[in-house]
């Protein structure tokens, strides 16, 4: 539950960077690594996921006194595969070769797990307002973590960002990249980085404890 | 109507087109039941079977949704029909063997938000398949996810002994050791041809 003295700014900064939703909770793997081989698949991606879940966020909450609990976790499932079938049309009218490039990873933004954890633990609990910065926080923290992704992988597989063109003739793509494999390695380098920080950070702080409590002893 | 034979189609979907290995799906049990060899068989024999059933409702409602012409339903339908597919071997493994319920535990429910079972339904009606070649895509990709769970998690009761530094205990080693298995399941691209 979420306690009464978080503001609702509070709600929306947590998804981007203290609960990422990627680098933190580890959720929603399968789009990550499947659609992050270019950084524009990435951002596509990341778009149509956070507008799901923002959508998803504000029924479910609308509806939060209305739904049974028995049913609860179908009803969501139906909420959500609603708004996928559109975000599903609506690819295909934008762009045509998007759609493609994504394929049925589109459909599967149902089964992305991050969606139903937070119609479940958020949405569920909490008012409109707030359910919708939650939504939007989250949405932007997960597409934010599939552009880290898909830059990278782009930079090095492809030797380009966005489509343009980076290095010179000579720069050997790292085929490796691109392929599945590349997106284990890439999301496992910065998960690494991410405990290194942690890591470091929490030692900072014992050292600061230990020095405050020796100046205490004298 | 596609068609591929189904030798062809069996090795590309356990093999060549491996679900999670290289498809990406059904990521979440691949990391969250593959720490002990025992449990993740297991898990990959319930999840072949729902795949099994749910291949087959799944063709039967492509069927019925040309007939009516609604294919925007499809998703709605598919997501539908898996989970009460899941909610069916749930009650029938409690009945019939209720130790190995206790010992799937929250992992059985979770079937049903697995994306490689979505995938799946998916993947067969874009290609096309017929019923036979339906069945053989379901059980190969079945074969495929059980293979790769049972391969990662024996590695990773191995790693349970070694001595690795701090900062890669957890997730990034799982997902280390998904990438080296992921390339050398390259190895077997152009064998299904």
């Amino acid at each position: 539950m979420a306690t009464s003295t978080k503001t609702t700014t509070d709600e929306f900064i947590k998804g981007l960077w203290k609960e990422n939703p990627v680098f933190v909770q580890v959720l929603g793997m399968c789009p990550v690594l499947a659609v992050s081989n270019t950084a524009i698949n990435a951002l596509a991606m990341g778009l149509a996921t956070a507008f799901v879940l923002i959508m998803s966020n504000i029924v479910v909450s609308l509806l939060r006194s209305f739904i049974p609990k028995e049913v609860r976790i179908a009803t969501y499932i139906l909420v959500i595969a609603t708004f996928v079938t559109v975000v599903d049309y609506v690819i295909q009218a934008i762009s045509l070769d998007l759609y493609k490039a994504l394929g049925a990873f589109i459909s599967l933004i149902v089964v992305n797990c991050l969606i139903l954890g937070r119609a479940e633990a958020f949405a569920s609990k909490n008012t409109v307002v707030r359910s919708t910065m939650d939504g939007l926080g989250m949405g932007i923290g997960f597409a934010f973590a599939l552009l880290c992704l898909g830059a990278v992988r782009e930079i090095l597989g492809s030797g380009s960002l966005f489509g343009v063109e980076l290095f010179h003739d000579s720069f050997q793509d790292w085929v490796v990249m691109v392929l599945p494999s590349g997106g284990f390695f890439t999301l496992a380098g910065w998960l690494l980085l991410f405990n290194w920080m942690k890591q470091r950070k929490a030692k900072k702080e014992q050292s600061a404890a230990l020095t405050l409590a020796g100046e205490a002893a004298q | 109507m596609n068609q591929e034979p189904l030798w062809s189609i069996f090795i590309n979907a356990s093999l060549v087109n491996n679900f999670v290995l290289a498809y990406f799906l059904g990521i979440c049990p691949f990391l969250g039941v593959s720490s002990k060899l025992d449990t993740a068989a297991r898990m990959g024999g319930a999840v072949t079977f729902v795949m099994f059933v749910s291949s087959i409702c799944a063709f039967g409602i492509q069927l019925l949704l040309v007939a009516i012409d609604a294919p925007y339903l499809k998703l709605i339908s598919f997501i539908a029909v898996i989970a009460s597919t899941v909610q069916l071997v749930e009650m029938f493994i409690k009945k019939f063997s209720p130790a190995l319920f206790r010992a799937l535990g929250i992992f059985l429910p979770l079937i049903t938000t697995n994306c490689a079972i979505l995938g799946l339904a998916l993947f067969q009606t874009n290609k096309g398949y017929g019923f036979l070649q339906c069945i053989v895509y379901a059980l190969g990709a079945g074969a495929g996810f059980t293979l790769a769970l049972v391969l990662i998690a024996g590695l990773r009761e191995k790693l349970e002994l070694a001595e690795v530094p701090e900062v890669t205990r957890g997730t990034a080693l799982a997902l280390m050791l998904a990438g080296l298995l992921s390339v050398s399941f390259m190895g077997f691209g152009g064998l299904g041809g």
